[in-house]
């Protein structure tokens, strides 16, 4: 069981902003921390690992405190059983596969550095340097080495965000698959809607510093949102007359797709605006591409 | 040529390894202090490190000429408690000599602990080894190069080196008599056989010493990358 309480004071993009967190987290659970870049997601995270400090507050982890600013007890990152894993991967350039995953094991540990390096599919790998790895490979060693020292909390800062979608459902496999094999709490940091429905068991939505929602993710996503109509946000390229009607084109998400309008609505639309498309529920189609 | 006097120039180059082997010794934890401090005194200790880059040699070695003479209070206390006199002897040299070139070996390795991704420090830390095992297991072996060059240039640098000697060390054969002052002396006498002689073979040390740097580098970076 986790117990968080923090409070720490963050300079963001849209100036000064007070991070407050109160949240208590069960052991073995899967919790992702959704929201926008800013929100002090990764904050909140780093301050569990013990890389930044709260200005106020106490962490305490399966009963043993991390950290009490009224105690003055702050117990540094080296004595905090957990495993972090960096957007960057943060390998050591001059170790070998291997000897990254063993950097984190105890002295006499072979065989379950190599249990590991089997789990995350390196064995092939072992002898090879970071650099010549790509970055699905990178991604794999760093999470072989972040569960290297056993840890009993697992700390992801959005560590699939850099790759394509084929190789992200790869490792969120082998993410869930490790996070119940070793009995592991996994805090996820995530701003994917479909990473965090995929492996969480519960979303703590974070908006500028403060956690407006809690709740599993089909409560948080699917009864509030689901209505009979969905809204997609989309830019326009282009309005041209076409016989009678007006087409306008848009940008959603990496689509290009084409809209009739009517005269009136297509006189307010301009190249680069901003609109929301909406439809009904009954007019979609649905096909089932994997 | 077979009468010329070997010693300045074994004395300058014993002095060299001397000051770079110190230097390695000072200057690694102090670049990294440097490097990753967030203390209010940063700029002043940067500030001092790199003093000798701008000073005249003559200042410092005027300032450590009096510094070091028994008759003032630094200088007694080394004479008294320890027995050391730094002016006029080798370890003198030494002393004035690592000053002088310490921005040489700081200066390049802060700088290439600083180009180390923050997260290598961190992710070693939430690995459970301290600060002292992620110095040596992970950011220095990654600096090679860096380490490659503060170590040459130091070592360079306390081999041209001339104004602070002169002050501190004067011109006593076999002890403080270092190439660059015979050269100097040497030519005072007009005696520029001798002085060819030592300048020669510094002019064709330096480079190749320059050149192996250059060349050493390049492999280490061929191999990292």
């Amino acid at each position: 069981m986790i117990a968080l309480d923090v409070e720490r004071d963050m300079h963001g993009a849209a100036g000064p902003m007070r991070l407050t967190v109160q949240a208590e987290i069960e052991s073995g659970s899967f919790v992702a921390l959704f929201g926008p870049s800013g929100a002090g997601k990764t904050t909140l995270l780093r301050m569990l690992a013990g890389l930044i400090e709260p200005d106020r507050g106490r962490i305490e982890v399966d009963g043993q405190c991390w950290f009490d600013a009224a105690r003055k007890i702050n117990l540094p990152a080296q004595r905090r059983a957990i495993g972090f894993l960096f957007q960057d991967h943060a390998l050591f350039p001059n170790l070998s596969v291997r000897e990254n995953v063993a950097y984190g094991a105890g002295r006499d540990d072979a065989a379950w550095v190599d249990e590991l390096l089997a789990q995350t599919g390196l064995a092939a790998l072992a002898a090879r340097r970071p650099a010549t790895l790509s970055g699905g490979q990178k991604q794999r060693v760093a999470l072989a080495r972040a569960l290297a020292r056993r840890p009993a909390l697992l700390l992801l800062d959005e560590p699939l965000s850099a790759l394509d979608a084929a190789l992200r459902a790869q490792l969120q496999d082998l993410l869930a698959g490790l996070h119940a094999q070793l009995g592991l709490t996994t805090l996820l940091v995530s701003h994917d809607l479909g990473e965090v429905f995929r492996l969480s068991q519960r979303v703590l939505h974070l908006v500028d510093g403060r956690i407006v929602r809690d709740g599993s993710p089909a409560q948080l996503f699917l009864q509030e949102r689901a209505a009979g109509r969905f809204n997609l946000r989309a830019q326009v390229l282009a309005v041209r007359r076409e016989d009678v009607v007006q087409v306008v084109s848009l940008l959603i998400g990496q689509e290009i797709v084409e809209v009739i309008a009517s005269d009136g609505d297509a006189a307010n639309l301009s190249a680069r605006d901003t609109v929301a498309v909406s439809g009904k529920a009954f007019n979609p189609m649905l096909t089932k591409v994997v | 040529m077979m009468n010329l006097d070997w010693t300045p120039l074994l004395l300058t180059f014993r002095l060299a390894a001397v000051t770079t082997v110190i230097l390695f010794l000072i200057g690694v934890p102090l670049a990294c202090w440097i490097a990753y401090t967030r203390s209010r005194i940063k700029p002043v200790i940067e500030a001092l490190v790199s003093m000798p880059l701008v000073l005249p040699p003559s200042v410092l070695g005027f300032y450590l000429l009096l510094a070091f003479s028994p008759q003032h209070a630094f200088g007694h206390w080394l004479d008294a408690w320890f027995g050391i006199q730094l002016v006029f002897s080798f370890a003198g040299l030494v002393a004035g000599s690592v000053i002088f070139s310490l921005p040489f070996m700081v200066q390049p390795i802060q700088a290439g602990l600083q180009a180390l991704p923050r997260s290598l420090l961190e992710a070693s830390r939430t690995l459970g080894k301290s600060d002292a095992t992620t110095l040596f297991r992970v950011l220095l072996p990654n600096i090679k190069p860096a380490l490659l060059s503060a170590g040459v240039l130091s070592f360079a640098h306390a081999v041209g080196e001339f104004g602070v000697i002169l002050m501190i060390g004067g011109n006593i054969p076999g002890v403080t008599r270092v190439a660059s002052i015979a050269i100097y002396d040497e030519v005072e006498s007009l005696n520029y056989a001798a002085a060819h002689f030592y300048a020669g073979v510094l002019f064709i040390v330096s480079f190749a010493i320059l050149l192996l740097v250059y060349v050493l580098n390049r492999r280490v970076a061929g191999t990292v990358r």
